[in-house]
């Protein structure tokens, strides 16, 4: 009977607790009950999966943050309040993006410009639910943004080109490659940013430039850095997801056979990925970790960007160069700032298709 | 880039691309002898990899360093041929229809070693990457050699010419030992063979489970050399290309390995015309579909009449005619 007793008092009191602390915390009443239910954000990878090293990645340690900072419960259980689901082949993107909206997650992000038609299609088939994309602008049929879609785009030709100056100044043999992964509108600013950050800096340097035809293989990333390296190349950049772990292995191969050869990571810190033969010169980072936690807090908030198309460049400080500099001199460094100042100035404009690339070289 | 600079590029590479698929069609040949159809090879070569990612990574935590990847790959070969007696128990023992089982050994595989993975790293689709891979070296000596030494003895891996030298062993079991005899005789006509005394169940047990092992050891090999983490695509049709080589290579184990790196040839060909003089003024789809097209004209134009054994698919039943 007492423990009865007890109990009720202990709920009474923390009840009370409750509802003074909600009172004391919010300016108006209105946002007391909705503190009340936490929110629910999730995300879909695409094939690369949670532990690609790269955006996925990045997307899921964005989240990771956002859950630690509002005290969520961040997990792949069906219970956690941030969540993620894996694809493993194309057609999981709509199922798993159904899935996660049907337990009435507040925002849903699709990892990935791939899944463009998927976050489309079910955001159209769900008007009240909220959906985010990064690397991809969702359009409805007369070419305007859908009102329940947060475009999340970076422009990685403003990283790039820093990465390309670093380039362009460490080259010993004046060649230089990149590896993407599917040639696609988006890879080509990794890769005329790329270039013109090299030209501006070398203009002697010759750069080879080649696409995998995929982000999944590592095999032909393998290929195609060995016959770069094979043809003098020193130093390549990698815009290619899991492929690129094909020109990691590559390039450490060569470095213990004494070969002196740099790659230049992508949309995360890669010198990890380098080690033990300290193959990465640089990284161009993409903060795909801020951006998902921007907009998770501002949904958090009460205002999220549905309909608004957001760019994270060097501005926003949503892409930049790694903090891991132990391979670049101080002097090259100092440069990269210049340029990094010129940018943001917009006195340098950086260029994202074949076309500006011609027309930024002439 | 002269003729030779391109040569020394695409040729190891070559090697390294087909080393993989060598083990595995080697697999593919020994059970079709016996009269059992492989199409589970893709599976096995899934587990394979999976374990080879599994162990290696166990080994590196617990110091073995470089010699973690080619004892995971004694492991991934081992537990391939453990995976593949349920193709041998189903097939032979309970006489299902043998494509249909080895499909079930893909699916079964992928989906098995996709939630071990998950289970094992909290949730994650992929395993972690492998510190210690089998390496690209020069082989000493060799490697001087004017000519062939750039082309063969440079840039490759010593599982390369393991993968060369099994062949050749295989070929000499099945066609000089008695067991060898046995094996084909089984696959041929195993009513005769067990009128004579031939113990056929388990001379196709002994076959299927051996060529799970090398299914295991060509997935392995794919994960140690190339790919260092198992994720869900990590095997993606090598397995099928394995049995494609099987096919174009006669059923013979030479010939399969041939096969194999005319494959690997045709794919390192793909990406280094790309960086060619000449080719390189192509649109790259017409390269990237290179090795299938032909792939297609080889199968369909050179190589004539392929015999599969006699009675490959057919589950033996004791006393039918």
């Amino acid at each position: 009977m007492l423990k009865k007793k007890m109990m009720a008092l202990a709920t009474v009191v923390t009840l009370a607790g409750t509802i003074l602390s909600a009172c004391g915390g919010a300016s108006t009443s209105d946002n007391s009950s909705k503190k009340e239910e936490k929110v629910k954000i999730g995300m879909v990878t695409d094939l690369g999966g949670v532990n690609d090293k790269s955006f996925n990645q990045s997307a899921w340690e964005g989240l990771q943050s956002f859950s630690k900072k509002n005290d969520l419960k961040a997990g792949t259980k069906s219970d956690d309040d941030v969540r993620y689901l894996q694809s493993t082949q194309a057609t999981d993107y709509t199922p798993n993006l159904n899935q996660l909206i049907h337990q009435n997650f507040n925002l849903v992000f699709g990892v990935g410009y791939l899944m463009a038609s998927d976050v489309t299609k079910v955001a159209q088939q769900n008007p009240k639910a909220n959906l985010a994309i990064i690397d991809s602008v969702i359009v409805d049929k007369s070419n305007k943004p859908l009102k329940n879609v947060a475009s999340i785009t970076f422009k990685e030709e403003q990283g790039s080109f820093l990465v390309g100056v670093v380039a362009g100044l460490t080259t010993k043999t004046n060649k230089i490659g990149f590896v993407g992964g599917i040639n696609s509108e988006l890879i080509k600013k990794f890769e005329n940013g790329f270039k013109a950050g090299v030209k501006s800096v070398n203009p002697k340097a010759e750069i080879y430039s080649q696409y995998a035809g995929a982000f999944d293989a590592p095999d032909k990333g393998q290929a195609i850095a060995a016959t770069m390296y094979g043809k003098g190349a020193d130093i390549i950049y990698q815009a290619a997801g899991a492929t690129g772990n094909g020109v990691f292995t590559e390039a450490k191969s060569e470095k213990k056979h004494g070969k002196k050869v740099w790659v230049i990571g992508v949309d995360r810190d890669q010198y990890e990925e380098g080690l033990p033969e300290n193959v990465t010169l640089t990284s161009m980072v993409k903060r795909v970790d801020k951006a998902v936690n921007d907009v998770s807090q501002q949904t958090k908030d009460g205002h999220f960007p549905g309909g608004q198309i957001l760019s994270f460049g060097l501005k926003e400080d949503g892409v930049g160069i790694a903090p891991s500099k132990q391979n670049v001199s101080k002097d090259i460094i100092n440069q990269v700032n210049d340029y990094k100042k010129k940018i943001i100035n917009g006195s340098i404009k950086v260029p994202t298709t074949d076309k500006e690339f011609k027309a930024f070289k002439s | 880039m002269d003729f030779m600079q391109i040569l020394a590029i695409v040729i190891p590479s070559a090697i390294l691309t087909a080393t993989p698929l060598i083990f595995t069609a080697l697999g593919g040949v020994l059970c079709e002898r016996s009269g059992v159809v492989n199409i589970g090879l893709e599976g096995l070569m899934v587990v394979g990899a999976f374990s080879a990612a599994i162990f290696t990574y166990f080994f590196e935590q617990h110091g073995l360093g470089a010699a973690s990847p080619w004892l995971a790959l004694l492991i991934a070969g081992l537990l391939g041929g453990v995976f593949s007696i349920i193709h041998a128990i189903a097939s032979i023992s309970f006489r299902a229809e043998q494509v249909v089982s080895g499909v079930a050994i893909n699916f079964l595989a992928q989906g098995l070693c996709l939630f071990m993975v998950k289970l094992l790293f909290d949730g994650k689709g992929q395993t972690p990457y492998i510190a210690h891979r089998i390496d690209k070296i020069d082989i000493p000596l060799l490697h001087d050699i004017p000519i062939i030494g750039p082309l063969l003895f440079s840039n490759v891996t010593y599982i390369s010419y393991i993968a060369v030298i099994i062949s050749f062993f295989v070929w000499y079991v099945i066609y000089k030992t008695p067991f060898g005899l046995r094996l084909r005789s089984v696959g041929e006509h195993p009513q005769a063979a067990d009128t004579l005394g031939i113990n056929v169940t388990k001379t196709r047990y002994i076959a299927v489970i051996l060529s799970g092992v090398f299914g295991g050891l060509g997935g392995g090999v794919y994960l140690v050399t190339i790919a260092s983490n198992y994720s869900v695509s990590t095997i993606a049709g090598q397995g099928f290309l394995a049995i494609a080589a099987m096919i174009f290579g006669k059923w013979h184990p030479v010939g399969a390995m041939g096969a194999a790196l005319f494959f690997g040839l045709a794919q390192s060909l793909s990406i280094t015309g790309q960086q060619v003089p000449v080719l390189n003024h192509l649109p790259d789809v017409f390269l990237l579909i290179a090795p299938y097209v032909i792939t297609i004209l080889a199968l369909a134009g050179f190589v004539g009449r392929a015999d599969a054994p006699k009675a490959s698919g057919i589950p033996y039943i004791k006393g039918k005619r």
